[in-house]
């Protein structure tokens, strides 16, 4: 069973402004999809509609093969990361990775032991960051305490919206290299908007092109670098070499299976690059 | 200074009492309108179209003075008329506006991404605004509520004007003395709380912005449950009224003061309870209050009785006005006891100085001089058809610009200080002594008879016959010479009217 499936999926702002046109996508349990795209390409709308922040206009989306979801029972089992991050201002750090523990009204110990968990697993150290308010965090820290807080319940869906647009060049590629080590230890369905063809190739499975509200590519990342589509080469060729090769390295330094897709981007890339 | 200090040592206790009635007010019309408001600014928040025309309407409302909007609210029923309750209707309507705006501005001024977190994390509607938007938009509600609270307090002070007490009674009655010193007793405090208000409530709003420690809103909490708490204690106080007091209201000027008190001493004197009224506004707001039952008795001259309540043509002889207008009381529920003994007529007042160079003796002698004078006129003097116009058509009175309408009493110091030239004051006025002025002979015996007289619903006489036989013992027991003295006392020699209506009283009775 796929994990969330659109299809033929309509969604306009207003009469004249058409965001998806029939779009239809397919992502299975497990994997971590990028979708890459332009700005304004309707990335960020394909995240709301799996979890009913918009409703679509046509088609149907289901979530692990239902689609009939109470709005609000969907959203708890749907981690969703934002690119502000949208931390509360105030609440400390504990208070923002349990607010949905405590909207499921976890009982206070256990969520008490689930936040330091997965404050753990984000690599904050709870006796340290717990009590801390949001403003006293780095940009880095911050997207961590993000990311624990879509974690807090276990969902077994992820979205993140540009999560780590907002970053320098170092913390983001020091938290590529922190999300493929927890995805190795929690194995989520993932979907991850960016902009960056770079970071698509550092974390995803298998990218998707988005180009005015149409899905024009959908494979593996080797596949999707040696692609002749001019609307994929625009987002190729926009990418500096300069990443490639530090996402590269990030994951030499992490995991084996990593790294061979990296070298596998990039060796199709300088391919797809001699090739013009 | 010094004398205002003194005034505050001997009047401690009044003081004291002025001034929890004053926190009452502001305490218990701001926590209504924070009540009323904060709901109101989350509805409008969520609703564009409707937050314009609300903020319209509560801009309008605030630009209402203050004792205009005591006018309007005299004839409602349930919230007007006179005392606490209209007061505090006029001071929530005043404290709605900054708290709506302030409630929509805080709300509105959250960040999308926050708000949008809370939605994806699966808040339902309410639970995103008890957690995530209230407790964002709390500083900014909080500093609308301090700005409603600080505005509260200097309202307040004009609810003096409708008998509702607090410290603007010492103001009114400082302003009927032609006193400074009252007038900085009442106006110091007031001042003060509102800086303390202000104060509070700014360390309040920062104490609660989201980016302080955990502690300082833990402090926040205990100071909102210390404000809970003296609210509690405080409309306790604001709130006690003797059930089956006897209610005795004044009009708002020295005479009327000590009349006031005068009744109100009599009738303690047997032994019953007594709510003071005093200082209200004027003729029609005190004959309005005893017609709702909102005070029992006051001291009406006949001659304003008769044109001013009634509206009946001017008569000259004072026992056939006098009957008509015990005639007329009967038949509104109301009776008119004996006249007390005075006759307190308009007294057309020009500088002592003045009389004496230009010898004048008469209103006749003073009418060719008046065209290089100016007027200063009461608003009642100049409105009432036994006031102004009939003078000026029975002496052919014309003066060099337009009368200047000013505070009845504020028009002697005018006068004294050479503002004005010519003003109509009350025949007992103990500034005419003080501050030599010389009240020219009525020689065509334009006005009417105005003697005192106490009106009182005729409902409380016949429940209370105590009271009637109490207030009775005051027929024909005050001569001129008696108020005028009173009213030196109280005005020139600045004597408190609860000690010169004692000292009154302790003469044995004819």
């Amino acid at each position: 069973m796929a994990a969330i499936e659109f299809r033929d999926v309509s969604f306009a702002r207003s009469p004249r402004q058409r965001v998806l046109d029939r779009f239809s996508l397919v992502v299975e349990t497990g994997d971590v999809v990028a979708l890459v795209g332009r700005s304004g390409a309707g990335k960020s709308t394909i995240l709301k509609l799996v979890n009913k922040l918009l409703l679509p206009d046509s088609g149907r989306i289901a979530v692990e093969g239902q689609d009939d979801w109470e709005p609000i029972a969907l959203r708890r089992r749907v981690g969703y990361v934002l690119q502000d991050v949208g931390l509360f201002p105030h609440m400390t750090v504990a208070g923002n990775v349990g607010v949905v523990l405590r909207l499921e009204r976890w009982e206070e110990a256990r969520a008490a032991r689930r936040i330091a968990e997965v404050l753990e697993l984000v690599g904050l150290q709870p006796s340290e960051f717990a009590a801390r308010w949001p403003d006293e965090l780095s940009g880095g820290q911050r997207q961590r305490v993000g990311v624990a807080r879509a974690l807090a319940v276990d969902p077994p869906v992820l979205l993140m919206d540009e999560p780590f647009g907002s970053l320098d060049p170092v913390t983001r590629a020091e938290l590529h290299g922190e999300f493929r080590r927890i995805q190795s230890r929690v194995g989520k369905t993932v979907i991850i908007v960016t902009h960056d063809m770079g970071e698509a190739f550092a974390l995803a499975d298998r990218i998707g092109v988005i180009d005015e509200g149409r899905l024009v590519a959908y494979d593996a990342p080797a596949t999707i670098a040696s692609s002749t589509d001019p609307r994929v080469r625009r987002l190729l060729d926009a990418m500096p070499a300069l990443d490639v090769r530090r996402g590269a390295k990030a994951m030499a330094e992490d995991d084996g299976a990593g790294r061979l897709r990296a070298e596998g981007a990039s060796a199709s890339l300088a391919e797809a690059r001699a090739k013009e | 200074m010094t004398t205002v200090v003194q005034f505050w040592l001997s009047h401690r206790r009044e003081l004291a009492a002025l001034l929890s009635q004053h926190v009452a007010l502001v305490t218990i019309s701001t926590l209504a309108a924070v009540a009323i408001a904060v709901p109101l600014g989350i509805f409008a928040a969520k609703r564009p179209r409707l937050a314009a025309p609300l903020t319209g309407i509560a801009n309008v409302v605030q630009t209402i003075p203050s004792l205009a909007m005591f006018g309007f609210l005299l004839p409602v029923p349930l919230v007007g008329g006179v005392g606490a309750r209209a007061a505090l209707a006029v001071l929530i309507l005043y404290g709605l506006l900054p708290i709506v705006r302030t409630t929509i501005a805080g709300l509105r001024g959250i960040d999308p991404a926050i708000r949008e977190a809370g939605i994806a994390m699966g808040m339902t509607e309410r639970q995103l605004l008890r957690q995530v938007e209230l407790p964002l938009a709390l500083p900014s509600i909080v500093a609308g509520v301090r700005v409603a609270a600080v505005v509260g307090v200097g309202s307040a002070t004009i609810a003096a004007a409708i008998g509702a007490g607090g410290l603007g009674e010492y103001i009114y009655r400082g302003l009927s003395m032609v006193d400074t010193t009252v007038i900085l007793a009442g106006a110091i405090p007031a001042a003060l709380l509102a800086l303390l208000v202000d104060a509070a409530l700014l360390w309040l709003e920062r104490a609660l912005s989201p980016r302080r420690r955990g502690q300082r809103r833990h402090l926040a909490a205990a100071v909102m449950t210390t404000i809970a708490a003296v609210v509690v204690l405080t409309s306790g106080v604001g709130a006690r009224r003797s059930t089956g007091s006897i209610v005795i209201g004044s009009k708002n000027f020295t005479e009327q003061v000590v009349l006031g008190e005068l009744l109100a001493q009599t009738i303690e004197r047997v032994g019953l309870p007594v709510d003071r009224r005093l200082n209200l506004g004027g003729t029609l707001i005190c004959d309005r209050a005893l017609m709702t039952g909102d005070i029992d008795a006051y001291v009406e001259y006949t001659g304003t009785a008769l044109t001013a309540v009634f509206h009946q043509p001017v008569g000259k002889s004072p026992t056939a006005v006098y009957d008509t207008v015990r005639d007329l009381y009967a038949r509104s529920g109301r009776t008119l006891l004996p006249p007390l003994g005075f006759n307190n007529t308009f007294a057309i007042l020009v500088r002592g100085r003045d009389a004496r160079t230009l010898n004048l003796r008469t209103i006749d002698d003073a009418v060719p001089q008046a065209r290089r004078w100016r007027a200063g006129f009461g608003y009642e003097f100049l409105e009432r058809p036994d006031g102004f116009p009939g003078l000026a058509r029975t002496y052919g009175l014309r003066f060099a610009d337009a009368p200047h309408v000013m505070d009845l009493t504020l028009s002697y110091r005018a006068l004294a200080s050479g503002q004005v030239d010519l003003i109509a004051g009350d025949a007992t006025a103990g500034l005419i002594k003080g501050l030599d002025l010389f009240q020219l002979e009525d020689n065509r015996e334009y006005f009417p008879p105005y003697d005192a007289a106490i009106v009182a619903r005729s409902n409380t006489l016949l429940k209370r016959p105590e009271v009637r036989a109490a207030l009775e013992t005051l027929a024909g027991r005050i001569s001129a010479a008696d108020m005028r003295a009173m009213n030196y006392a109280a005005d020139v020699e600045h004597r408190d009217v609860r000690q010169i209506v004692r000292d009154f009283l302790g003469k044995p009775a004819m």
